[in-house]
């Protein structure tokens, strides 16, 4: 095990995940995942469910913890602090200090459903990072218009349609002003006509240069947007690389299997 | 759709549901509702019982209304409605305040933690209130006198228990004990009733724990609290009546004094009853304005 590098090709990875493993109770859902994100590139991780796209997902920002193995975020580990040869797992308000940096869109969008939509923004920036409420209150008015909600800042998340709401969770996540975007099947919940406001929505992210990890289920939007497609079967990642590759010519029978049910 | 293997039958040239008459005006078509006689009978022996009932009220002199109306707000009763508001106020916000402490230690993941409370709430379900009160009024038998210090090491300070812990504290102790394990379990229940994800999105934000709990899961888990916290400040209200065993000036006991010296007990116990409906409506209408608050967002 290695400290966090830089990677071979000399360009410098935002996400750098080695050897991790991840058990719930006897079933191992992450048997050795190795992988690079480089600042600005748009990662799809495709994959059954079971997989364990989702759980690795969780485990860049450390809602779930690591068995072995180390992820690292802009060049800083993440949930634990290394001193010789050991890792010590940090304190939860340090996890806490660190998720600031890394945004998470949740399939069921989890809003805060007694808080308003302009609450529901600013309460991260203003808990969180302490700024002052005027400042985060402009901001999430920025934030709303850029995801074309600017007129439903009073109301509440249940008053909202699906795609509106995780449009809404879009701009919650943005308003921490994250290195890294990670979006847990955003589109899963919605309607089929509301799906694409959202994608929408992500594509103008992904246009912007902001580095996200997106795991779903649109191969659509992957072959579209993605700069690195990555297939996951049973904890492990079967194959990688650029949509074209991948999506196209996939060298990896699973991985044909796969597409050719869902395509 | 027919039920049966019959061939079809013909339908006929005019649709018989519309009939032959509307075929032409489907809008001016009448509609009949069905009719409830046995519904009109039972109205009508209900307004008889509740007349016959409200009569008696009024008429049998055994009430007594003169006698009620001399008391119902005599300075004795009013003070001891004013003692019964304070039993009930100490018991509910010291009830509450350990009940939470209580269920958090049993949500905690530390299984001492989680014992002890299970443990509290075991024990003080299962002790009846009235004999927990009269331990508490009787605690200066076990312990002559309360020390603060080091445990098990020297005292700094200490008082004596008799005079420390009066009637009065003894029976919001006992009260607010007795609530606390109650209350623990609404309070959980209301915590467990709000979705994981909550909880998840707000640590995903990297909010401060506290302020998690604060402002994210308490606000949606007193939607499931307020319900079940109402029915027992409600039953804590009337409980109290419970510390008249101990001499406490309480409302219930004031009136069993007066009416030990006159004799007038129906009139008296109704001073009491009417006193226990007004409060406890009070309580319902607060219940009402609190509820809706924590209603935000909760409807379309």
């Amino acid at each position: 095990m290695s400290a966090p590098t830089e990677e071979a090709t000399g360009a410098p990875a935002m996400v750098e995940i080695r050897s991790v493993h991840k058990s719930f109770g006897s079933v191992e859902v992450l048997r050795g995942i190795d992988l690079s994100v480089r600042a600005g590139e748009v990662t799809v991780v495709l994959g059954p469910s079971g997989s364990g796209k989702s759980t690795l997902l969780r485990t860049i920002n450390h809602l779930e913890k690591v068995d072995q193995g180390w992820i690292s975020v802009d060049g800083t580990l993440v949930g634990y602090r290394r001193s010789g040869n050991k890792l010590y797992e940090l304190r939860e308000r340090e996890v806490l200090r660190q998720r600031t940096r890394i945004g998470f869109v949740f399939q069921n969008f989890n809003l805060f459903p007694h808080l308003t939509v302009l609450e529901n923004i600013i309460e991260a920036p203003v808990a969180a990072l302490g700024r002052p409420r005027k400042d985060a209150v402009a901001s999430a008015e920025r934030l709303l218009a850029r995801v074309g909600l600017a007129d439903k800042a009073g109301s509440y998340p249940k008053q909202l349609s699906g795609g509106q709401q995780q449009r809404v969770a879009i701009a919650r996540a943005l308003a921490l002003e994250p290195k890294l975007l990670l979006f847990d099947e955003p589109t899963s919940a919605l309607d089929p006509e509301l799906v694409g406001e959202v994608l929408d929505v992500i594509k103008d992210l992904a246009h912007a240069g902001t580095t996200m990890i997106v795991v779903t289920h649109e191969i659509g939007f992957a072959r579209e947007v993605a700069d690195t497609v990555v297939f996951m079967d049973e904890g492990r990642i079967v194959e990688q690389g650029p949509p074209a590759d991948v999506l196209d010519r996939p060298v990896q029978e699973r991985t044909r299997a796969f597409l050719s049910k869902v395509l | 759709m027919s039920l049966t293997s019959d061939p079809p039958v013909r339908p006929p040239a005019v649709p018989d549901i519309a009939g032959r008459h509307a075929a032409d005006d489907h809008a001016a078509l009448e509609v009949v509702p069905v009719r409830h006689p046995w519904r009109w009978v039972a109205v009508a022996a209900t307004a008889v019982l509740l007349a016959q009932f409200l009569n008696g009220l009024i008429t049998n002199p055994g009430w007594e209304w003169d006698v009620f109306a001399r008391f119902v707000t005599t300075e004795t009763i009013l003070h001891a409605v004013w003692v019964t508001l304070q039993l009930t106020f100490y018991g509910t916000v010291t009830g509450f305040a350990l009940g939470i402490v209580l269920a958090f230690m049993r949500l905690s993941d530390s299984p001492f933690l989680r014992a002890v409370s299970y443990a509290y709430i075991w024990a003080f379900r299962s002790i009846p209130l009235i004999v927990q009160l009269l331990f508490w009024f009787n605690l200066a038998y076990l312990y002559k006198e309360l020390q603060f210090g080091i445990p098990f090491g020297p005292g700094f300070v200490s008082f004596d228990t008799m005079n420390l812990v009066g009637a009065m504290s003894a029976a919001v102790l006992g009260l607010a004990l007795h609530q606390a394990a109650y209350a623990a379990e609404i309070v959980r229940g209301g915590v467990l009733a709000v979705d994981g994800g909550q909880l998840e999105a707000a640590a995903a934000l990297g909010i401060p724990r506290l302020r998690q709990l604060r402002r994210i899961v308490l606000p949606q888990a007193m939607r499931s609290i307020l319900p079940n916290a109402a029915n027992e400040i409600i039953s804590l209200f009337k409980g109290t009546s419970i510390v008249s065993v101990m001499a406490i000036g309480e409302l219930f006991y004031q009136v069993q004094v007066v009416y030990g010296r006159n004799g007038r007990v129906v009139p008296l116990l109704m001073v009491a009853t009417a006193w226990y409906i007004l409060l406890t409506t009070v309580l319902s209408v607060l219940q009402h304005y609190v509820e809706r608050h924590y209603a935000k967002g909760a409807v379309r």
